[in-house]
């Protein structure tokens, strides 16, 4: 019997209703949708009597293309199929080969293309954005949706209405073959899967395989643009390089007891040297063309980071220097935040915690539970117990999940213990 | 060992309702072809059988009368069936219990094949 991969169905439902968009036409989503359920209704039936096909996806792929060659045939009249396909579909004879040929794999890519362009809509939001790349071309449903991003069912659904509303208004879907429209785009659909690996790596979903997963969609997603000509710009290597460079430090973000472990502390040993040197690859071919995006920052960071066998030998000058350039092209509370960390390591926790006071806006991080326990880190570790306590206190208050608590549970006995016994 | 046929059955509203999202379904087909498998493994599988489609016809009466079906007649869909051995009905029903359609709201009949010629 064949294996499936873990996620195939998911996978594959978003390289079908991508394709299948393109076919029915952006405001015809829900029929692109039912016609997916349809292929895998069909496999549920009956892979169990004749076991899993050869090739699973292209099964899934051929299924639907024959189920959406009976929708088109009866549709064809009755509806507005894709505005940009419609004389192709005009004709028996024409259709399928027309379908054919808008199911050949390259086709399929640049659908999935159209698609994350067309999600990252000026209309809409970010985080709506996000939402629907994970919905449509990640396949995760609502309920999935929700729980990766640690929202409501009811809020997703909402936010994922507006959205495909949005879409559909759009009229059809953005189109790849415009090199200025496409370079006008770029930007935005850099930031959403930035945003999308970040919900995974940094992000509140307790499952940590749901964040292994959100990473893993992100860095495919990516893939896919940088494979295209048009997409494989310095700053998408930039992006991809900093996915992989932290992806490779995934499964040492849980400790062997399956606790949360903070860079410092992490057994280096557990990096992944595949997707390090994939990483390195991808930066090196970032660094090319006059533009020096966050993300080329970004990489860098995580670049000094793994270069370094132990924490000890991270080169934190390097690193506050790199934090300053990230501060002039995208400065946040959460970069200063994360420089002033930086310059704890270099200079000692007195002038981190100098710089922490300097936030300019730091009332955002508020609500951020690892500002509090920044704040606990550097008085634990000039010796200010009490003050430390009452830091990792709030931002216990704050924790997202249980394996965040968990570990703010620790730093906080760390305190009763009466000394800082972690070393930086 | 005698032989039992399990039929499948389900209603359209059920057999939807536990379809799902994607990754649900996936899991869902995992589910029934880790069953099927276990029972392959322990030599209970005589024939895989097969899936029938939901939709047909019905021929009734002297009439002749054909409709739509088979769910104009009972919402009760049989979705395919499998011919499985086993000791004895009480093997044979105990063996079912394990099939996920179960989990989705359906029925599995269990229904022992009438031995003849002997």
């Amino acid at each position: 019997m064949t294996d499936l991969h873990e996620h195939l169905f998911r996978r594959e439902a978003g390289r079908i209703v991508a394709t299948l968009t393109r076919i029915f036409g952006v405001e015809n989503l829900a029929l692109a949708e039912d016609v997916v359920q349809d292929a895998f209704c069909r496999a549920l039936e009956v892979w169990p009597f004749r076991g899993v096909p050869e090739n699973p996806s292209a099964w899934l792929m051929a299924t639907a293309k024959h189920r959406a060659l009976d929708v088109l045939r009866h549709e064809r009249t009755a509806r507005t199929l894709a505005p940009e396909l419609g004389r192709l579909l005009e004709s028996e004879e024409r259709l399928s080969p027309a379908v054919e040929e808008l199911f050949r794999a390259d086709a399929i890519k640049d659908d999935q293309l159209r698609m994350m362009f067309s999600c990252c809509h000026p209309g809409l939001p970010e985080a709506a954005q996000v939402g629907l790349m994970l919905h449509i071309l990640c396949g995760f449903s609502v309920d999935e949706v929700a729980a990766a991003f640690v929202s409501t069912h009811a809020g997703v659904e909402k936010r994922l209405t507006r959205a495909k509303k949005v879409l559909a208004e759009s009229g059809r879907l953005f189109e790849i073959a415009d090199a200025a429209d496409f370079a006008t785009r770029l930007p935005a659909v850099h930031r959403a899967l930035y945003l999308l690996f970040n919900e995974g790596y940094h992000g509140a979903s307790p499952e940590s395989a749901v964040r292994v997963e959100l990473c893993r969609e992100a860095l495919r997603l990516t893939a896919l643009l940088f494979e295209h000509p048009l997409g494989s710009t310095p700053a998408t290597y930039a992006l991809a390089a900093l996915m992989c460079l932290h992806a490779a430090r995934l499964p040492s973000r849980l400790d062997a007891a399956g606790h949360l472990s903070v860079l410092a502390d992490q057994d280096r040993s557990r990096w992944d040297p595949h997707l390090m040197a994939e990483g390195q690859r991808l930066l090196e071919r970032s660094a090319t063309g006059p533009q020096l995006t966050e993300y080329h920052v970004e990489a860098a960071i995580a670049a000094v980071h793994a270069s370094a066998p132990r924490v000890a030998d991270t080169n934190w000058t390097q690193i506050v220097s790199l934090y300053d350039t990230l501060m002039t092209i995208r400065p946040s509370p959460v970069v200063a935040l994360n420089r002033a960390i930086a310059v704890a390591q270099r200079d000692g926790p007195e002038r981190g915690l100098e710089e922490i006071g300097a936030i300019a806006d730091s009332h955002r991080l508020a609500a951020y539970p690892f500002y509090h326990a920044a704040l606990g880190e550097l008085e634990l570790r000039r010796g200010r117990i009490e003050a430390a306590r009452e830091h990792f206190r709030a931002a216990l208050g704050l924790a997202r999940n249980a394996m965040e608590r968990q570990f703010l549970e620790q730093r906080m006995e760390t305190c009763e213990g009466g000394k800082a016994s972690r070393p930086a | 060992m005698s032989e039992f046929i399990y039929l499948y059955r389900s209603t359209n509203e059920a057999s939807r309702a536990a379809m799902g999202s994607p990754e649900q379904m996936q899991k869902s087909m995992q589910t029934w072809m880790a069953w099927m498998q276990q029972l392959a493994d322990k030599g209970h599988i005589k024939n895989p059988g097969h899936p029938l489609e939901r939709a047909g016809k019905l021929v009734k009466g002297k009439q002749r009368t054909i409709t739509d079906g088979p769910y104009a007649e009972s919402k009760d869909v049989i979705g395919g069936y499998t011919l499985v051995e086993a000791k004895d009905l009480a093997e044979a029903v105990e063996l079912s219990k394990g099939c996920p359609i179960l989990e989705g709201g359906g029925v599995v009949e269990v229904r022992p094949v009438l031995k003849t010629g002997m």
